[in-house]
């Protein structure tokens, strides 16, 4: 049986909301439920690696919904950037479905089916969300994606979920609605389409002003991309179980955000257009104030989670960085660093949830001596940790290689200067946990120092993913091919 | 026959209503008058066609020509209300008799259904006459058959309410009745297109200026514009939940037609935007009446109030659209108009489901009601959607032609502040998607049953209309369109 690659595209964003019914009707089997779960996210992994491939010989592969009214539709598109995007998160589903089978289980949490059940709705909507082919499609998916997450987030019920979940669900909409929708509507007017386009959308006779106002609602609308003053739903979601703040607020969920913030830099404005903008500086500084801040901020924390959640804000503004340097390095930097960032964080927490189920400890301060105990675990951390900081051998390295070289190439020193010293920041709040889970010193070790690691899922899902942070820096190609996609689009080759 | 579908419009309603008491089982009389609005859609429908493709058709009843006799006038604005009005009654009455059983005596049923045709043919009336004097006929039949249908509701307070409406309703139709007189006076003719052609002579006079400002006054007290909206929260939560949704969608449209009709075809337009400062105030009261009305909807606690309080945000919206002053504007109001009584209609409908499994529409019986009346909840959820304007759904479609068209005319604080408007909207709603869906169920209360399905069908019939013509825009649009620039004097 073969399908075309149209219909595989409207698969993957249909498929993951369809399972929901099967969900549903195997509410009272666990097993059966779980696996079925798996099974559509390795089914929507195998069609978007047909995707991909199809894109690699260039197909050019579209479906069209709906028109809303003339000019607005509702319709798809796979291009570069939202294969990375689309590959990244429909991989990492799979693998996160089989930790949280072990997390989920052994934590006994409640009303596990609604669980999956959005974690379904999300990942559809991330699909939709990559391979939107106008704002209009993107901002419908990016609005659901908020909703669907909402019940995981406020999972556990409690006063203080509910209350992170207002903070997150607040934010989120009100920003996507008060500036988000303003710039998508202001964009309708100025430029007469949504559609994204190779080299941007504006005419050469738009007023850089105006052009400018729009980027900075853009920048500051897409409250999921998490620059200061609105990230605070990031750490406020961490009231969810362990699994979702791995792969949505670690992957799906932030990684919608800066996607987006890509995807409007390059597709909406076009790098040349936003090289000469007069707001661009300004955000490029602020989103460097994000990197620097919530580094600090992140050294702060003891609550483990509540660390890599700044941390998180601080690596998203990498991405946004990246964007706004407006030059072709500076686009590969950030598209790749979508990923590499996605696989480093989704072992931290992974690493994070194993700890709290196996020793119910989440503050760092508790985690000394743990290396003994939790071997495996702990050397994940190490190695994700050093792809989050980016040095050899993880692929960390390369997304943050060419970040350097974009902001070398453009001349930004200050900006040069904040990833360096926010790398070091890196350095000073993810290396001493395994370090000192492993070399505890001279203070007595725990007395129940047996081998007692997390539940064997758990365990397996988080290797598979510390071993890829390897793997990329080893065999970066495919992912440097598809950034460079991104940012070889017609019109837009110029500094390098 | 077909020539005299204007007048059929009004007259098969007004002659159905007294043969209700011949009938007098309640559940015939219901089926007769479900047939009666049914049919009143239908001419609605061919009206509408007719208009469409023809342009605006004059009726002279009795054959006596204008401006002596009295002239019934469909134009693309007339047509699209009486579709809005007839349509949404129609699909009202389909819940009305399960609902009303549950809710009004059985002896004072029948006199219900008289009331609510009477109603009906007070609004088409209304809409479909080119008389202003008969406009104030009709407009007390509507009010007098509605201040009864209100006092229906349960208990004393909606006695209170009716005779609160009543009081304001009255100065309300008074003060259209003065300026109504005033323009007699000086032109001596009632017909309006008669009077659009001899105001401009007197334009000038104190006379013409006391009228005008009497008929703004008087609409916007019938059309609940902030802050003379005192009466509708009431009004709306104490009446029969099925009075509540036909009014809610369709009686504050009404008066906002006659704004529309009076400031355009009656008065001229730039009279009417030039002699008060009609564009700076409708802006300002506008805004004021989104913002407070919304803040004031956040903190009720009984769902009707918060869905009234959201109706008064939702007509400062429509206001804002026409202040704007261009013809995007008023498509945007006019397109806001059928968006927000389809969401109205079917929000108050899922009311009316609650009420009659619940007994109640407070907050707090809500309480895990995701779960055992997940219908009625999921159609909540929608209107609400709607309401907030998320996209897919047509309120969606109305605020964007809204924020267009403020941004057409440079105007983008309005812009900023319509789109603020909805972040109020989703916090009113969230509240009752958080109770219903993430909130247990009481202790002691025993669990409900999902409504029934005379309700439920009708609920998901507005729902779905809720989500169609938020995807295909063509009808509601192009009708819209068409009026406001037929109002504008643009030729399409």
């Amino acid at each position: 049986m073969t399908i075309s690659l149209e219909t595989m595209l409207q698969l993957c964003i249909i498929l993951p909301p369809l399972a929901v019914m099967g969900l549903v009707a195997t509410r009272n089997n666990p097993n059966v439920r779980e696996a079925m779960t798996i099974v559509t996210g390795l089914f929507v992994l195998y069609l978007t690696v047909n995707l991909y491939a199809g894109i690699s010989q260039g197909d050019v592969i579209r479906v069209h919904w709906l028109e809303i009214f003339p000019g607005l539709n509702l319709s798809f598109a796979v291009e570069p950037l939202g294969m990375i995007f689309a590959l990244v998160a429909s991989f990492l589903w799979p693998i996160t479905i089989i930790y949280s089978i072990g997390y989920m289980r052994s934590h006994n949490e409640k009303n596990q089916t609604r669980f999956y059940i959005c974690f379904a709705i999300a990942i559809g909507c991330v699909m939709g969300i990559a391979f939107a082919e106008n704002l209009f499609t993107l901002f419908i998916f990016y609005e659901v994606l908020t909703l669907s997450t909402y019940p995981l987030v406020t999972h556990a019920g409690t006063k203080e979920a509910s209350r992170g979940g207002r903070i997150y669900l607040g934010i989120l909409l009100s920003t996507s609605i008060a500036f988000f929708l303003l710039a998508i509507v202001g964009t309708w007017f100025v430029a007469g389409t949504l559609d994204f386009k190779e080299g941007g959308v504006f005419g050469p006779e738009t007023s850089l002003t105006v052009a400018g106002v729009l980027l900075a609602l853009f920048i500051f609308g897409i409250g999921k991309a998490a620059i200061m003053p609105f990230h605070r739903w990031l750490p406020a979601a961490m009231v969810a179980p362990t699994p979702v703040s791995a792969l949505l607020h670690a992957v799906a969920v932030v990684k919608a955000g800066v996607f987006t913030v890509m995807k409007v830099c390059v597709y909406i404005f076009g790098i040349d257009l936003l090289g000469a903008l007069p707001s661009t500086q300004a955000l490029l500084y602020l989103a460097g104030a994000t990197v620097l801040l919530s580094s600090v901020v992140a050294m702060r924390q003891d609550n483990l989670k509540a660390r890599l959640a700044y941390s998180t804000v601080s690596q998203l503004g990498y991405v946004t960085i990246g964007a706004l340097l407006a030059t072709t390095l500076g686009v590969v930097g950030g598209s790749m660093h979508i990923a590499m960032h996605a696989f480093g964080k989704i072992t931290l927490f992974f690493c994070a949830g194993a700890i709290l189920v196996a020793t119910h400890k989440s503050l760092i301060s508790q985690m000394r001596g743990l290396g003994r105990q939790m071997p495996i675990t702990m050397a994940a951390f190490f190695v994700a940790s050093l792809s989050i900081i980016g040095v050899p051998p993880t692929g960390g390295t390369w997304s943050k290689w060419y970040l350097l070289m974009g902001a070398l190439d453009t001349q930004q020193w200050i900006i040069m200067a904040i990833l360096m010293i926010s790398s070091l920041l890196n350095i000073a709040y993810l290396l001493p946990i395994p370090i000192q889970a492993f070399f505890p010193g001279n203070e007595q070790t725990p007395q129940d120092a047996q081998m007692n690691e997390a539940p064997l899922p758990s365990l397996i899902a988080l290797s598979i993913t510390a071993v890829i942070c390897v793997v990329l820096f080893v065999y970066p190609q495919p992912l440097y091919d598809l950034a460079n996609a991104v940012a070889a689009v017609p019109g837009t080759d110029h500094g390098n | 026959m077909l020539a005299h579908l204007p007048i059929l419009q009004v007259v098969l309603p007004l002659l159905a209503a007294p043969s209700c008491l011949i009938m007098r089982r309640p559940k015939l009389v219901w089926l007769f008058t479900l047939i009666v609005s049914s049919i009143a859609f239908l001419i609605s429908v061919a009206l509408l066609q007719q208009v469409m493709e023809s342009g605006p058709i004059s009726y002279e009843l009795g054959g006596w020509e204008q401006p002596w006799g009295i002239e019934y006038r469909i134009d693309e604005l007339s047509a699209f209300l009486l579709l809005i009005v007839s349509a949404v009654s129609t699909v009202v009455l389909l819940a009305a008799h399960t609902s009303i059983q549950a809710e009004i005596a059985e002896d004072s049923q029948m006199m219900f259904y008289v009331l609510y045709l009477l109603s009906l043919t007070g609004m088409l009336g209304i809409i479909s006459t080119g008389d202003v004097f008969n406009v104030f006929v009709f407009l007390e039949i509507s009010s007098l058959s509605a201040y009864a249908l209100i006092a229906m509701g349960d208990g004393r307070r909606a006695l209170w309410a009716s005779y609160q409406y009543l009081i304001m309703g009255t100065i309300g139709a008074t003060f259209i009745l003065i300026a109504i007189g005033l323009m007699y006076q000086m032109t001596g003719t009632l017909n309006m297109e008669d009077l659009s052609r001899r105001l401009p002579d007197v334009a000038h006079t104190r006379t013409m200026y006391a009228a005008y400002v009497f008929f703004v006054v008087g609409v916007c007290l019938k059309m609940a514009l902030f802050p003379l909206h005192l009466w509708l929260p009431n009004a709306y939560s104490y009446a029969p939940s099925i009075v509540t949704a036909f009014f809610a969608a369709t009686s504050t449209k009404v008066a906002l037609y006659l704004l529309i009709r009076f400031t355009f075809s009656v008065f001229d337009f730039s009279f009417s935007f030039s002699t008060l400062p009609l564009q700076p105030v409708f802006l300002v009261l506008g805004f004021l009446g989104i913002f407070v009305a919304s803040t004031a909807a956040i903190y009720q606690k009984n769902l009707k109030h918060l869905f009234a309080y959201s109706s008064v945000a939702q007509i400062g919206y429509m206001i804002v659209g026409y202040s704007i002053a261009t013809s995007a504007g008023l498509m945007a109001t006019l397109l806001h108009l059928f968006n927000h009584s389809l969401m109205k209609s079917a929000l108050f409908l899922a009311l009316a489901a609650v009420m009659y499994r619940l007994s109640s529409v407070q907050l707090s019986c809500l309480q895990g009601m995701g779960r055992q009346m997940p219908l009625t909840m999921a159609a909540i959820v929608v209107g609400g959607a709607s309401l907030i304007g998320v996209p897919l759904t047509i309120g969606f479609v109305s605020k964007w032609f809204l924020v267009m068209a403020a941004i057409e005319n440079g105007l983008w604080p309005v812009a900023v502040l319509v789109l603020l408007g909805s972040l109020l909207a989703i916090v009113y709603v969230w509240r009752v998607v958080e109770v219903a869906y993430f909130m247990e169920p009481m202790p002691g209360k025993d669990p409900v049953k999902e409504a029934p399905w005379s309700i439920l069908v009708p609920v998901w019939l507005l729902v779905a209309a809720n989500v169609y013509f938020g995807v295909d825009t063509r009808l509601s649009v192009q009708i819209a369109q068409a009026a406001a620039d037929s109002l504008f004097g643009v030729s399409p």
